[in-house]
């Protein structure tokens, strides 16, 4: 009798350490799922840039440090492996962008330009994009990281070396509280 | 957020229900009134059935009715990849499982609707001139509104609170025209049956009230539900967009628009974004409307100021109303973390004239209907409609007098 009721309690022990590894693998596998849409979308950014180049260059003679800028921090983001690193970088990239934005509205030759136009266009959504998808990553995260740390699944994860993932920042904490700059007119 | 979707779903269950009694009542005081022995049941049968076929149809068939009798036509991204990217955009915040299919209806009259009972096969309708009309932030917040109506399952909610409106309604019709016809007759051959003769009057004059009656309360029943989901899609596209400016910038536009959409029905016209059909009589329209006054939305969502979660919404709203009524459940409200609201995207300014823009237009419209655009060396644009000349693929330029082809856009 008493041999059937510890394998019982052995039991139902073992299938409830087994559903909580296995929670901890989903919401791991959901973090990575999350983590390779922002990737895609941060691939077609940086395969954009050089086609957008390659259009203004004829118009921005004059820019040659706007657009080095912009070479510059690609190739960095490309280079990039860790998240935190990926962060900095795209943080770098979407500034030398924003630069850029700045500064074509000197020249309203290129921005009649329908090919211009169309890349601009493309440029946009994919910050969107990337945007949207960085939502859904950090959302990811918060639950993951929040089940590692929570009792009783933080044994689990420790036993079983889960780590917290990194969140991912676009926006620099100290940037929120300049004014915001409108192109509205 | 998957709080919101099961609270929409229990409460589509419950008025599934109500409805549902309501009709099989129906049928029941009909059924009795018209055969006095067994003719409860009989009527039941009858109810139930016109349900079911109604129900087959709609499920089977509505998206590709809607879509059809809307004149919608699908589109490739070539045709307009701004449209495309804001689809993308939306479906990537929403966490959809794929893009919507997306369609352009070929009218002048800005507006959008979404169909498809599964998010699966879920597809985005707008109107050519939205999007002639619309600059970037202002589609995103359509589509972010519509995208919002698939993402709550609006669309089966109220596609099967419309077939049991359709069905309460269609018996009654059938009840009352039967009565014109036969009406007399009947009622001297249930007198002649002197056994039921006080009852059967009561259970007539009952089936006459139920009759005129339940289509009422469906309908009333149907409207509220149909404008509180515009509440909620507003809502829910506030925090896909994270922009509220955009959403209330476009409704005002598509309400200072006072062209028709022909293509739109009193069946069809909940769909969508904004009443398609503009109503004459202002004063009852509250209740009888199935969409919000437009003034109130945008006035709604000019009053958030503080994030784009559900909570700054629901918070505005009750400031608007000076009443609290949830649009939203309060479980869908607890646990929302702070959803902080974007900067306007930049706007490529449009300097277009109205002339110009109604070419654009044009153009679109007939990109749709498989034009083919030439150019002429005098810099002409000759339209050519599909399947011109198909023995002779030529044309003539009108200013300059140069013969094109047709097929390979050169000069002969």
């Amino acid at each position: 009798m008493a041999l059937i009721v510890v394998l019982a309690i052995i039991a139902f022990l073992a299938f409830f350490v087994v559903s909580m590894y296995n929670s901890l693998i989903r919401l791991r596998n959901q973090v990575k799922n999350a983590w390779s849409q922002i990737d895609v979308q941060l691939k077609r950014r940086h395969d954009l840039i050089p086609n957008l180049l390659e259009t203004v260059k004829g118009y921005m003679a004059h820019e040659r440090e706007t657009l080095q800028n912009i070479t510059n921090a690609r190739t960095q983001a490309m280079s990039a492996t860790s998240i935190e690193d990926k962060s900095k970088a795209e943080l770098k990239l979407t500034d030398a962008m924003t630069k850029f934005n700045l500064v074509v509205e000197n020249y309203p030759d290129l921005k009649a330009n329908q090919n211009f136009l169309a890349l601009q266009e493309e440029l946009s959504s994919t910050e969107n994009k990337i945007s949207f998808s960085r939502q859904n990553y950090n959302d990811q995260v918060l639950y993951f990281n929040n089940k590692i740390e929570m009792f009783p699944s933080n044994i689990l994860a420790g036993m079983f070396n889960f780590t917290k993932e990194a969140f991912f920042e676009l926006e620099d904490k100290g940037e929120r509280a300049v004014p915001k700059v409108s192109f509205n007119k | 957020m998957w709080e919101l979707i099961r609270a929409n779903q229990r409460k589509s269950f419950w008025l599934f229900v109500c409805m549902g009694i309501l009709l099989l009542l129906l049928g029941y005081t009909i059924g009795s009134s018209l055969i006095p022995e067994g003719g409860g049941s009989f009527g039941v049968i009858i109810a139930l059935a016109i349900w079911i076929i109604l129900s087959i149809v709609s499920i089977a068939f509505g998206s590709n009715i809607l879509l059809a009798i809307s004149g919608a036509k699908e589109v490739t991204p070539e045709v307009h990849p701004q449209l495309f990217n804001v689809v993308e955009e939306m479906k990537i915040a929403a966490g959809l499982p794929n893009i919507p299919k997306i369609y352009i209806i070929n009218e002048e009259a800005p507006n959008a609707f979404a169909t498809g009972i599964k998010p699966e096969n879920s597809a985005i309708a707008v109107t050519a001139g939205l999007l002639s009309k619309l600059n970037r932030d202002e589609l995103q917040g359509v589509v972010a509104h519509e995208t919002g109506h698939i993402y709550n399952r609006d669309i089966r909610f109220m596609t099967m609170a419309g077939i049991m409106l359709g069905s309460i309604v269609l018996i009654s019709e059938i009840y009352f025209r039967g009565m014109w016809i036969t009406g007399g007759g009947r009622r001297y051959s249930s007198k002649s049956s002197k056994s039921s003769g006080q009852g059967q009057i009561i259970i007539m004059i009952a089936s006459i009230a139920l009759a005129i009656l339940a289509p009422i309360l469906a309908r009333l029943l149907y409207l509220a539900i149909s404008r509180k989901r515009e509440y909620l899609a507003d809502a829910t596209a506030v925090r896909f967009t994270r922009y509220p400016e955009g959403l209330a910038s476009a409704l005002e536009k598509i309400s200072e628009s006072h062209l028709d959409l022909p293509s739109a029905n009193k069946v069809t016209a909940p769909m969508y974004i904004v009443n398609p059909l503009k109503e004459k009589g202002m004063k009852i329209a509250d209740l009888t409307s199935t969409h919000p006054p437009i003034s109130e939305r945008v006035r709604i969502l000019r009053s958030i100021s503080q994030g784009a979660n559900f909570i700054d919404y629901q918070t505005a709203f009750d400031k608007i109303k000076r009443k609290a009524s949830p649009i939203l459940p309060p479980s869908a409200l607890t646990n929302q973390e702070k959803v902080e609201i974007r900067k306007p995207g930049e706007v490529i300014p449009v300097d277009k004239t109205a002339k110009q823009n109604k070419r654009t237009l044009g153009d679109l419209m007939m990109t749709v209907n498989n034009y083919s655009f030439i150019n002429c060396v005098c810099g002409m644009k000759i339209k050519v409609p599909a399947g011109f000349g198909t023995n002779k693929p030529q044309v003539t330029c009108p200013r300059c007098g140069h013969v094109s082809d047709v097929v390979t856009n050169k000069i002969i």
